[in-house]
């Protein structure tokens, strides 16, 4: 694939490492390849009949299906929203496939030895073998200093089912529930009927309402009263077959007292025609819990004329609803070819905390509508919005994003920064931040120079003899490299790429 | 697209109330602005532009009532040496405004349809039409279409002193819809001022074009009635090395969108807008800032203030698009607002859309209350409370007013200012 960042003279101020960094990012996709398998589809397009046969499929009790339905005919009602600063042609939702799975998952493998060898091959390659024993292959810091073996669970999602659920039982002794969401209803309808949909209701837009109507697949995580989740939980979506959506369906519940960590990893074979994916995740964090809920967003992205890719339309909110609740979002967006996604935090609890990291490099043709809502309800909720976003090539990207002071929420505090960095003349980076503060006792700041960066840091690097813009730098830099460090590295050696990325020339 | 059908229904409403002024050069600007404005539809709540000001009273065919402020005190700027120009409820008064002769300026009005203006007739309508996109202002449009009266100013050389434009509220119910056009010619110098509430209600529009190497100022202060409505909407266009820089007080008032639409078109031209606000109980003031950078090595800055309190709404909206190729664009938008109590609110939408790389844009926004450190330390200096309260606000609202280049008119505005606080303590 031809580079456009190759030819593009770079602004003075503007780091080498960023421009290399950005340009190994917007390569040639390594995830475009095709598991040739035996698939089953439920028929083209979407009607009642179409949403009884996933709810069939996933042998789902009545509610469920009532629920699913009761869902698609809101979704009728509804239009595809607009005001995104993306532009792709329309949707014709009726030349899709809303449900496929591999042949060999017809009847569910008891364990994880009975899954048919060419899915465990498909994962082994992209670097997710689906063996506990097995650490994660060729990952730099999977162990860690003590020298023992860092486990993650994974949970692989393939089209529209789960294939397999690693480390079941080690959690299963912790009081942890961590399975498919289709197993999810089956075994845990309580818990499922009590909060799907409790976050992000049905109807609140129109991917989320569709999502709700055809969801096939997705995670649950339960995590009980006062338990910390002794290993890092993880879903790996991929999409293999053609004109297939994937709509899948993340449910996180943190019980009092407890946390867990959770990453989220996607890829999708090399395609001319684009694909759909519209996911929801919703997450309930009670009192004193803590949820870290990490994405690396690799969907295939097009190529450099903007042909193919994904169109990755997703819901993501986490509701604070104990006091001290705590959560945080951090998502690293390479991937797909339009991207509306803005994955926001609802601090109902007093003292609740929300955060957003957020790295998104847009190249070629990509288009990126990304950012968070921080609802602050509760009193003393605090939030931080960090946002970077870069554009190469003839790509757009834009940050939209909602701080909002509701008259309640006495003594709340916000603070966004929003960095965007262009690389090209040809390409775009657009800032949308709404600010609505409705008591005195909050203060809400939304910045974006780099020369505010925390006066105490800076003081720091400034005594040391660094002059004003390398002590920016450092700290800038710094940041980001604590963001990338953060996020567990399984899933995309591009991550570490990124490190190399300042923001050093970016504009507000 | 047309409007939807209860769009259209207010719309049509509003228009059958008015009456289209026939006879003279305006006349084709004023038809193609009805023939837009019924296309695009006024605005109602559920536009996204009018997302944090419900334009209701500014859209209605009754005109909200307003009292009258009963006040003997002299209006702002009416010590200085200036070319006065009056209007009551809209209407020209022509006694107690000064001859329209003055060198280097050509000074006409629009009511006056006698004459064939022909430069204005270039102009009336166009920068408004030119600023539709890509957001719809359709009040403006509204003006063009239905506009009273208003200035015609055409500047040649250096204006000898700024042209007050007095705006005069006499009646409870009346309406005023001014339309104002300015055109300096390249190298000319100008300053306008503005001063008063003009109508219960009022709807103005003046459209500025800088020709290369002039300089235009404006400082206007919208007034203290408490109960009026305005919607006002600046287009101005610039031309290469030109400066622009427009300054505004809002003090009370019920409503008040104030829309300030400028375009870059020539290199190394530079736009500085600005804005101050204080508001106490029913008070709804909205700042929205469109800056289009479309040439090279242009500045702009927004730097908006807001002091509310007792339930009072500040809403800024703010836009720098930097287009395509507007390389070494310096862009700066800052919007502050200081909530006096627990009651006010402050809605922001500071927003960026860039499409050249070798630019510096920055935009900040920030809300909260008084600093109480501050408080503190003045206090313990033995400043009383109120007076320490004063002081902070008005160091707050510092670099906005600070934008008013000229020493006397800053003087007069800070004058206000401080009366405004001073009768309105905590």
């Amino acid at each position: 694939m031809d580079n456009v960042v190759d030819d593009v003279m770079v602004k003075e101020g503007v780091d080498q490492e960023t421009v290399d960094a950005v340009r190994e990012v917007g390569g040639a996709y390594k995830y475009g390849w095709e598991t040739e398998i035996e698939m089953e589809y439920a028929p083209k397009g979407l009607n009642t009949d179409i949403v009884k046969l996933i709810s069939d499929k996933n042998e789902e009790p009545e509610w469920m299906l009532e629920w699913r339905l009761a869902a698609y005919e809101r979704w009728l009602q509804k239009k595809e929203p607009k005001w995104a600063m993306v532009d792709y042609p329309e949707i014709d939702f009726q030349d899709q496939y809303y449900y496929a799975r591999p042949k060999s998952m017809e009847v569910k493998p008891k364990s994880l030895d009975e899954v048919d060898p060419k899915l465990l091959e498909t994962y082994a390659k992209l670097g997710i073998p689906l063996k506990e024993q097995m650490l994660l292959a060729g990952v730099e810091g999977a162990e860690e200093t003590t020298g023992a073996p860092r486990k993650v669970a994974v949970d692989a999602v393939f089209d529209s089912v789960s294939v397999g659920t690693t480390f079941k039982d080690e959690l299963a002794k912790a009081g942890v529930i961590f399975c498919s969401i289709s197993e999810a209803i089956k075994d845990h309808p309580e818990l499922v009927k009590k909060y799907l949909g409790s976050v992000v209701p049905v109807s609140d837009n129109y991917y989320a309402t569709l999502n709700s109507a055809v969801f096939s697949d997705g995670s649950f995580v339960y995590v009980p009263p006062g338990v910390r989740c002794p290993m890092e939980l993880s879903t790996y979506f991929r999409i293999n077959a053609e004109n297939t959506g994937q709509f899948e369906r993340t449910l996180i519940i943190a019980d009092k007292g407890s946390y867990v960590s959770y990453l989220e990893g996607c890829t999708a074979p090399q395609r001319d025609i684009a694909q759909l994916h519209a996911a929801v995740v919703e997450i309930i964090i009670e009192e004193d819990a803590e949820v870290k809920y990490s994405t690396v967003q690799n969907w295939y992205p097009g190529d450099e004329n903007g042909k193919g890719g994904i169109y990755n339309f997703v819901t993501k909110r986490a509701d604070c609803r104990g006091d001290r609740a705590k959560v945080m979002w951090t998502q690293v967006e390479t991937g797909s070819a339009v991207t509306w996604k803005y994955p926001s935090c609802i601090l109902r609890g007093d003292d609740s905390q929300g955060e957003f990291y957020s790295i998104a490099i847009a190249n070629n043709m990509q288009q990126a509508d990304t950012g968070t809502k921080m609802i602050h309800l509760g009193k003393n909720t605090k939030s931080r919005i960090v946002s970077k976003g870069i554009s190469a090539g003839k790509a757009q990207n834009t940050y939209r994003g909602l701080v909002s002071m509701h008259p309640k929420a006495k003594s709340s505090r916000n603070y966004t920064q929003c960095d965007s960095l262009l690389i090209g003349d040809k390409c775009g980076a657009h800032t949308v931040p709404y600010i609505e503060v409705k008591n005195n006792s909050s203060r809400v700041e939304h910045e974006a120079t780099t020369s505010k960066v925390d006066d105490d840091q800076m003081f720091y690097c400034r005594s040391r003899g660094m002059d004003e813009e390398e002590a920016v730098a450092l700290v800038v830099n710094g940041f980001c490299k604590d963001v990338l460090q953060a996020l567990p590295m399984e899933f995309a050696m591009e991550a570490q790429q990124l490190v190399a990325i300042s923001l050093e020339g970016s504009v507000g | 697209m047309a409007a939807p059908a209860e769009k259209q229904n207010t719309t049509e409403a509003r228009i059958a109330a008015l009456d289209l002024p026939k006879g003279g050069w305006s006349d084709a600007a004023r038809t193609e602005a009805l023939t837009r404005l019924r296309v695009m539809g006024l605005p109602e709540r559920r536009d996204e532009y009018w997302k944090f000001t419900r334009p209701d009273a500014l859209t209605s065919v009754d005109v909200p009532t307003a009292a009258v402020l009963g006040t003997k005190e002299a209006p702002v700027f009416s010590e200085m040496d200036a070319l006065r120009i009056v209007f009551n409820d809209g209407v020209f008064d022509a006694e107690a405004s000064d001859d329209l002769a003055m060198a280097h300026v050509q000074i006409s009005r629009l009511a006056d349809s006698s004459s064939d203006i022909h430069w204005a007739a270039g102009l009336y309508g166009q920068l408004e039409a030119n600023g539709q996109a890509p957001v719809a202002r359709p009040l403006a449009t509204l003006n063009t279409a239905f506009a009273t009266d208003g200035v015609l100013i055409q500047v040649v050389g250096q204006a000898p002193k700024p042209i007050s434009l007095v705006y005069n509220h006499l009646n409870k119910a009346s309406e005023a819809i001014l339309h104002h056009v300015i055109k300096l010619d390249p190298g000319a110098k100008l300053t306008v001022l503005e001063a008063g509430p003009a109508a219960a209600r009022l709807n103005k529009v003046m459209e500025i074009d800088v020709a290369d190497g002039a300089a235009f100022h404006h400082v206007r202060a919208q007034g203290r009635d408490h109960e009026r409505c305005a919607a006002t909407h600046i287009f101005a266009r610039l031309g290469q090395e030109s400066v622009f820089k427009s300054f505004t007080l809002t003090a009370n008032g019920r409503l008040t969108r104030n829309e300030c639409v400028i375009e870059l078109t020539g290199d190394d031209a530079i736009a500085h807008v600005a804005g101050a606000c204080v508001g106490d109980g029913d008070f709804h003031h909205d700042d929205t800032v469109f800056v289009t950078h479309d040439a090279l090595r242009c500045e702009s800055r927004q730097v908006f203030k807001k002091v509310l309190r007792n339930g009072a709404i500040g809403v800024f909206q703010g836009k720098i698009l930097v287009k395509a190729g507007a390389q070494k664009t310096d862009g700066y938008q800052i919007s502050q607002s200081l909530l006096l109590d627990d009651d006010s609110q402050f809605l922001a939408k500071p927003e960026l859309e860039i499409y050249a790389d070798d630019v510096v844009c920055s935009h900040g926004s920030t809300s909260g209350a008084i600093d109480e450190e501050a408080l503190f330390y003045l206090r313990s200096r033995g400043v009383p409370a109120p007076t320490a309260t004063n002081l902070l606000t008005l160091a707050f609202l510092a670099e906005a007013v600070e934008e008013i280049e000229d020493e006397n008119l800053r003087a007069a505005l800070v004058d206000q200012l401080e009366g405004w606080l001073e009768r309105h303590r905590s």
